[in-house]
């Protein structure tokens, strides 16, 4: 999603980035590594929930906290489900509660951000003072009270996950706007006799996207852990729904007893994927950043 | 620099403050006002009669007008009334002060341990790019800020508690066989000391260790790639270049010339560590069962009991903003041209 959504306006610029991009990948083998990663995970979260030899909520109680095994590849948890089913199904969920809740909070506030650092005044300071107060909370504990005040269902966990990141797109958004406010181009559109709408959608915010793009990716890292974090502490997805927060909080209280393996694997799972966004993040900057471009 | 500008600066900084904890009462107002369900009904108990249920409505005030209600909330505030906890029938905020000592040694804990290991991690991969330190500090700060802090917490857990038994059982502040040491500071690790009982001390030393190392690795990353980063930058300016060129010992072009600018930008993202290691706090509480507010809060939530919810949140944001105050005025006594500028 997030390479596609690198603007590509016209078909030479195309083959331009993608040579690029063959360039980065070849210097940067880790950023190979991590394309190859999302890919592999968009792939289990599609296929896998077809293709998990056990289904994820069946219990047998004779085989419960039975480590890895033939059988039970990542062992079965304390109703003897099998855990390896358990954390390929979670991904979906997981992934689809982080891609939601950054798309969300991506489109809203890269609108209020344009809105405010182009119209200036009171919106500029409407917008600002928004942004403020929800950084003036520690931001997971403002998910926390969104969630526990909104009600414990999984849409609250993509609307205070969505809510808690909106603040970085906004003001990125405001700040790379509000330099191009004056600019030449800008000033030939409004000339041209653009509304002020059309001048945002068409002309500012296509200019702001690529380094935009480059939070995004580092943001779906965060939006995973705060989700998972939620789940953990018994927020939004409810046992026994796989979900690889709820699944480690699950695994929590056999660690003291030796049994490491129901909260190891889907742990390790959680952070396979936010290593893997952060390493995206880390290859899209290089990609898009000019600074960094040798 | 004269003595009362930089009084007026923090005087002006602290009055800045004001209108972001107006803010936050808002916030923590609405997120009160819009719990699930009728909040009379449930202040009132599950089995109680309407009558019961209207009374309770009219003593919370909540018959009356929102603008009403908040004037209301905010004068409960005023004298520190943060609505009683059901689940224990104490006040929230007596609660939240008795548990806050706990969360907080933790937290400066972990925190110093973070700086003392991250600041000169940094410095070092900066000053040898490309060398195994670069490389260390690197593959710490993308692990760490990969790991989540749950998963950490139970991994040491694993290793330091059940196959090496080094470390206690991740039961809380204390060993159930030690009695608490006299209050003075609500720090076991100052007050342990104060009552000069080396055991209690090293025991809460033990207890600490975990917790402590789990949010400190969370927070090095960030703190450690910044330092790098801004170390670097102050290292291929024209001033390292100058005092170098001068003939001046290592040492000083490190530590006098580079590290001290180094560690402005440091300091201004201080403010961004402190919203995710009070955050990552609450996970690390619950990991390890530390009684701090953290883990209050979470014990209520799951009896549904959300006065000491909502206060704990609004307790973690006026904590959050003056911290970032206090970092407010450390980077203006650090860089006098913030000062200046004002």
């Amino acid at each position: 999603m997030t390479i596609a959504a690198v603007p590509a306006t016209a078909p030479g610029k195309f083959a331009t980035r993608l040579r690029h991009l063959g360039y980065i990948l070849g210097e940067n083998p880790v950023t190979g590594f991590a394309f190859g990663l999302l890919l592999f995970l968009v792939v289990v979260a599609l296929v896998g929930p077809s293709l998990v030899p056990y289904d994820p909520l069946t219990t047998d109680t004779a085989m419960a906290l039975r480590p890895p095994s033939a059988a039970h590849w990542f062992g079965t948890d304390q109703l003897g489900r099998d855990l390896f089913s358990r954390v390929v199904v979670a991904t979906r969920l997981d992934l689809e509660i982080s891609v939601l809740a950054v798309a969300l909070s991506f489109v809203l506030g890269t609108l209020l951000g344009a809105a405010a650092g182009y119209f200036g005044g009171w919106t500029d300071a409407v917008v600002i003072r928004v942004i403020d107060t929800i950084m003036a909370f520690p931001l997971f504990v403002l998910a926390m009270g969104i969630v526990a005040a909104a009600g414990n269902t999984v849409s609250n966990i993509v609307y205070a996950t969505a809510i808690i990141n909106l603040p970085f797109y906004a003001r990125m958004a405001r700040t790379e706007v509000n330099v191009r406010r004056e600019a030449g181009f800008v000033e030939a559109a409004r000339l041209a006799g653009n509304s002020h709408a059309r001048i945002l959608i068409a002309q500012l915010i296509p200019n702001v996207l690529p380094p935009m793009m480059v939070q995004v990716s580092l943001n779906l890292g965060w939006a995973i852990l705060n989700a998972a974090g939620l789940s953990f502490i018994g927020l939004g997805v409810r046992a026994p729904t796989p979900e690889w927060g709820i699944l480690v909080a699950e695994g929590a209280s056999f660690i003291v007893s030796g049994e490491w393996w129901v909260a190891l694997f889907p742990g390790l799972a959680l952070m396979l994927a936010v290593f893997c966004f952060n390493l995206l993040g880390d290859g899209l900057r290089d990609l898009i950043d000019p600074r960094r471009r040798t | 620099m004269k003595h009362g500008s930089m009084g007026g600066f923090i005087l002006r900084r602290v009055i800045g403050a004001v209108p972001i904890l107006l803010g936050v009462i808002v916030v923590t107002f609405l997120l009160t006002r819009a719990l699930p369900g009728d909040p009379a009904a449930y202040f009132a108990g599950t089995s109680s009669s309407a009558e019961a249920i209207e009374q309770v409505r009219h003593r919370l005030g909540l018959d009356r007008s929102l603008p009403q209600q908040f004037v209301l909330y905010v004068e409960a505030l005023a004298v520190g009334d943060l609505g009683q906890s059901i689940a224990t029938g104490r006040p929230v905020a007596a609660e939240l002060v008795s548990r806050l000592p706990a969360s907080l040694e933790l937290t400066f804990v972990a925190l110093i341990l973070a700086i003392v290991t991250a600041v000169p991690l940094g410095v070092l991969a900066a000053t040898r790019p490309g060398s195994w330190v670069d490389h260390l500090c690197r593959v710490t700060t993308t692990a760490g800020v990969s790991l989540p802090t749950f998963v950490t917490g139970l991994l040491l857990v694993y290793v330091f508690y059940y196959i090496l038994g080094w470390a206690p059982a991740p039961l809380g502040r204390l060993d159930s066989f030690l009695s608490a040491p006299p209050t003075v500071t609500g720090f076991y690790l100052i007050d342990t000391l104060l009552a000069g009982d080396g055991e209690a001390f090293w025991a809460t030393l033990t207890q600490l260790a975990l917790p402590a190392i789990t949010l400190a690795l969370f927070t090095m990353a960030p703190l450690a790639r910044m330092t790098r980063a801004s170390m670097l930058g102050v290292l291929s300016s024209d001033f390292i270049r100058t005092a170098r060129a001068s003939g001046l010992s290592r040492p000083t072009v490190l530590l006098r010339y580079g590290f001290r600018n180094a560690l402005l930008p440091v300091v201004t993202t201080l403010g961004m560590v402190f919203s995710f290691m009070l955050g990552a706090n609450v996970l690390v509480e619950k990991v390890f069962a530390w009684p701090g507010i953290g883990s209050f809060a979470l014990e209520a939530l799951i009896s549904l009991d959300y006065a000491p919810v909502q206060g704990f949140v609004l307790m973690m944001a006026v904590l959050y903003v003056m911290l970032n105050l206090l970092i407010d005025v450390a980077y203006s006594l650090i860089d006098p041209r913030v000062r200046m500028a004002s």
